[in-house]
């Protein structure tokens, strides 16, 4: 049985901040719909046959979990009070009311609903509400292109990092390695990163001046975004990499290829790595995504013109037309994030086939 | 891509290496070409390379679409007006190299400069000025500061024609509004009523020309590398929430007049990264109007930066409004009863810590009066702060309400760190003072003016600034029905008063109506309780020079250079 609620969760994450400021109603209505999404998914998965079937079926429920989404959203965003025009300078009656035509806020509910779904299907996800005449399309491809760079780094030195910070610790289970890397992964999970890309900022930036404080143009702008990235998954990893190995090096079939004489190097990769490796792929499936998604702290505190930014303001903003294509962008993200990482763990285990899933 | 990151890379080393910056100071003068004003002038820095923050992105370049100030700030450099506000916050020639205005202050006319060009190398005509104001008003085109060209005679009718709650004569004929090509160069404008601040009005951004081009290209504002303007800059770079590039327009007719080669703006809202930028010298200015100093890091930055340091007050006035028609705030003693009851010295000096000014009217300082400021020939002081007479108010108020107790108040804002500490001073003095609870509550910013706007709350914070120089800005947002006056705050006298002050062609005459009218809102009736007014809060490098504010608090920087470090 596996269990997969947190890449929704990441997806929600934001819109349940602003939710939860507005209403305590909202937040039970959006979990159980979520919860429901996905206990539909799990029974339906299972039984398939054949990885050509899995996959189409995978992708179906995608676009079935992706429209439930959608929709979910819509009605809530429309909830939220204030709307795109909303200033502290109250627009006049006719300007706002000639606004509303020109966006179509002027038609009923569900008339907009329809509209924006039927463009969705058409591949139009429309002009931003806030930055004029910007296609939503153009504003996610521009944003997500940096917060894409810099993930990419994070990712790399997270997965590199992580694991052999992991391996080392196993290794050298209950030697002074072990402790001090556990001791680093300790902090590095409980110290938030807006808190460690401050602290990275006033130290390096700030005081020693080894790089900018913030900017994006020159490679020496990437490290310490991405040192402030990669931290907290590094320290995850490592742990996961770590119990994993441990568990891997007491098993029964390392004793026998230790005792049919093969090297050490050998029963390291051809056993131990790839044996123990498997909770981190399924952990690196969901960071990815994570990553990715641009982190909003991040890219404020070290001006990077991501997409979590530009997610986080659609919102402030009721940038409607914004907030629906990042969302559905993510989700599309996640949802594909998660089917890889079920694919990658088919390939890597052999020991899990697709039909056990029946009964699971 | 490499090259570029390479050159901001030596930039930053000439700037922080000293041995590196003596080697520059040397000035041969010869090596850059494409900044030949700037190696005339003594002192000045070999890179006019000036570095700004935005904090948040401008949400259009469209003048008629404009209406924040990072906008504002931006649209400076790329476009100009019929006249351009001057360091002295005069008037000072722009596309226009001079004017007439009829002796009944109702007919303007322009003449424009035919150095004046497109950055494509077109003339700019009178045409695209009646083309740009047509466009602005336009039902179609909703601009939300079209009322801003409601003084032109006609425009009004001509853009609310397609709404049928208007009331006054329609026009669909856009040949029928005050504005005439007479030839090329010749701009006449006719005003509905004599409007002494029109002038200054014509350098604001809904005024500004926009080329003809933008009429049949949708995304002329978007294409930024084919974006064509008229002002002293062009768009260079344009890098989605990372940053905004202008280099000089050497087209530009002033060209002479500017200094600087290139501007960039970051984007970053984070005051705490910004702050730190620019003590490392990644900014050459910080703080208001396009970003804000932590107010918990001004006095930090005060001892530390004292000469970088700059408070300078700007037409904006910071407020409490109440619904006046709510209970207990439908009662007026118990409105002057909370106005008295605060110590506005102490919330400027403990919490804002911005140099502001205490107010006990709403028209701020920097406004315009008949000769000089409105706020110096009439003195704000419609009121005092007294614990005691405030007392006395707040018991005779809860009497002729039948009040035994007070009922439940709650003050709102919007969710930020200054706001709540300046709702948390005053509640406290509330306490101390009158003994009166009150609760605060922060509201996420769409949701508190959702609630604000449509009467939803007891007191609501807010704060007013100056689209244009003149009192009108500041008080006919009182009027009854106005759509801005969220108190419902209502009148007869003050919107007599107020009305009076449109048709007038008197300066003494409209300046006391609006004295008058002020009295009524503040001194007789507490609609609102003015708390300060606002100060621009910022920190420059001592070899930034030149920026000029201008009495609203916009910024201008095309003027501005960079001396020798």
């Amino acid at each position: 049985m596996e269990f997969h609620i947190y890449p929704d969760f990441f997806v929600c994450a934001p819109i349940f901040l602003i939710i939860l400021e507005i209403s305590d109603k909202w937040i039970g209505l959006y979990f159980c719909l979520i919860l429901q999404s996905i206990c539909i998914q799990n029974i339906v998965c299972g039984g398939v046959q054949g990885l050509v079937k899995y996959v189409l079926k995978k992708l179906l429920f995608m676009l079935l979990s992706l429209f439930i989404l959608a929709s979910l959203t819509f009605f809530l965003m429309k909830a939220i009070p204030g709307d795109p025009f909303t200033a502290e300078k109250k627009l006049s009656p006719e300007i706002r009311a000639l606004l509303e035509v020109k966006y179509g806020l002027d038609k009923p509910m569900y008339e907009q609903y329809l509209k924006y779904m039927g463009g969705i299907l058409k591949g139009d996800f429309g002009v931003s509400m806030r930055y004029l005449n910007q296609d939503v399309t153009d504003m996610i491809t521009q944003t997500f292109t940096a917060s894409l760079k810099l993930g990419i780094f994070a990712i790399l030195i997270s997965i590199v990092v992580g694991v052999l910070l992991g391996l080392l610790a196993a290794v050298y289970h209950r030697k002074l390695i072990d402790d001090v890397t556990m001791v680093v992964a300790v902090i590095g999970i409980a110290v938030p990163s807006f808190l460690l890309a401050s602290l990275l900022q006033y130290v390096f930036a700030f005081k020693l001046g080894w790089f900018n404080v913030m900017g994006f143009d020159g490679p020496l702008d990437y490290v310490l975004p991405v040192a402030a990235l990669s931290a907290s998954p590094i320290a995850f990893i490592a742990r996961l990499t770590r119990s994993s190995m441990l568990e891997v090096l007491h098993a029964d079939y390392i004793k026998t290829a230790k005792a049919k004489g093969l090297k050490w190097p050998a029963i390291m990769f051809k056993h131990v790595v790839r044996n123990g490796i498997l909770p981190v792929v399924t952990y690196v499936g969901p960071m990815t995504a994570n990553i990715i998604t641009g982190s909003v702290v991040i890219e404020q505190i070290f001006n990077i013109g991501g997409i979590g930014k530009v997610f986080v303001e659609s919102i402030t903003n009721r940038d409607y037309t914004m907030i629906m294509g990042i969302t559905i962008f993510y989700g599309i993200l996640l949802m594909l994030a998660r089917f890889l990482t079920d694919i990658a763990y088919v390939l890597i285990d052999p020991r899990i086939k697709l039909e056990s899933r029946k009964g699971a | 891509m490499k090259r570029k990151s390479l050159l901001v890379l030596l930039t930053l080393i000439l700037a922080f290496g000293t041995v590196l910056a003596a080697c520059g100071s040397k000035n041969e003068g010869t090596g850059n070409t494409d900044t030949g004003s700037a190696s005339e002038g003594n002192g000045l820095a070999k890179d006019q390379i000036l570095k700004i923050n935005l904090s948040a992105e401008p949400p259009t370049l469209d003048p008629a679409q404009a209406k924040d100030s990072q906008t504002n700030t931006v649209l400076k450099f790329l476009y100009e007006g019929l006249v351009r506000i001057d360091a002295d916050g005069k008037e000072a020639p722009g596309v226009a190299k001079d004017w007439t205005i009829s002796e009944d202050g109702l007919k303007y006319v322009f003449n424009l400069n035919p150095d004046a060009k497109w950055s494509n190398g077109d003339a700019i005509t009178a045409e695209d000025f009646v083309r740009s104001w047509e466009r602005a008003l336009k039902p179609e085109t909703a601009s939300p500061y079209a009322y801003q060209l409601y003084y032109i005679k006609g425009a009004e009718g001509y853009n609310l024609s397609k709404d049928e709650t208007y009331k006054g004569t329609k026009i669909t004929d856009f040949s029928q509004v005050g504005v005439k090509a007479t030839d090329e160069h010749t701009l006449e404008v006719t005003l509905e009523n004599p409007t002494p601040y029109f002038l200054g009005l014509t350098a604001f951004y809904t005024y500004y020309p926009v080329h003809a081009s933008a009429d049949t290209n949708d995304k002329f504002f978007t294409d930024y590398k084919n974006m064509i303007v008229n002002g002293p800059f062009v768009m260079d770079q344009y890098a989605k929430g990372q940053k905004i590039v202008v280099k000089k327009n050497d087209g530009y007719h002033a060209a002479a007049d500017i200094k600087l080669a290139q501007i960039d703006m970051s984007l970053t809202n984070s005051s705490a990264s910004e702050l730190q930028a620019y003590k490392s010298g990644q900014l050459d200015y910080t703080g208001a109007p396009n970003g804000e100093i932590p107010s918990d890091q001004i006095p930090s930055v005060k001892a530390e930066l004292p000469d970088e340091f700059k408070a300078t007050g700007i037409a904006s006035t910071y407020y409490y409004q109440f619904n006046v028609n709510e209970a207990p705030f439908n009662n007026v003693k118990i409105r002057k009863a909370f106005a008295m009851a605060i110590q506005r010295q102490l919330i400027v000096d403990k919490v804002t810590q911005g140099g502001q000014i205490p107010a006990f009217g709403f028209v701020p300082p920097g406004i315009r009066g008949e000769n000089g400021e409105f706020r110096d020939e009439h003195k704000d002081d419609y009121f005092t702060e007294n614990v005691d007479e405030a007392k006395k108010l707040l018991a005779e108020g809860m009497k002729e309400e039948g009040y035994t107790t007070l009922p439940a108040v709650t003050l709102i804002y919007n969710t930020s760190d200054g706001h709540a500490k300046i709702a948390l001073a005053v509640a406290d003095m509330w306490k101390q003072n009158l003994g009166v609870d009150v609760k605060t509550e922060n509201q996420e910013w769409g949701v508190f003016l959702e609630n604000r706007q449509n009467q939803n709350f007891q007191v609501a914070r807010a704060g007013w600034s100056a689209d244009y120089n003149d009192p009108y800005n500041f008080l006919e947002m009182w009027t009854t029905g106005n759509t801005n006056n969220d108190s419902k705050f209502s009148n007869e006298q003050y919107d007599k008063d107020v009305k009076e002050t449109v048709k007038s062609a008197d300066p003494a005459a409209r300046m006391a109506a609006f004295a008058d009218a002020e009295k009524i809102l503040i001194q007789d009736e507490m609609g609102v309780m003015p708390i300060y007014y606002y100060t621009n809060v910022s920190l420059t490098k001592p070899y930034l020079k030149g920026v000029q504010l201008d009495f609203s608090g916009a910024i201008d920087f095309t003027r501005a250079y960079l001396e020798e470090k």
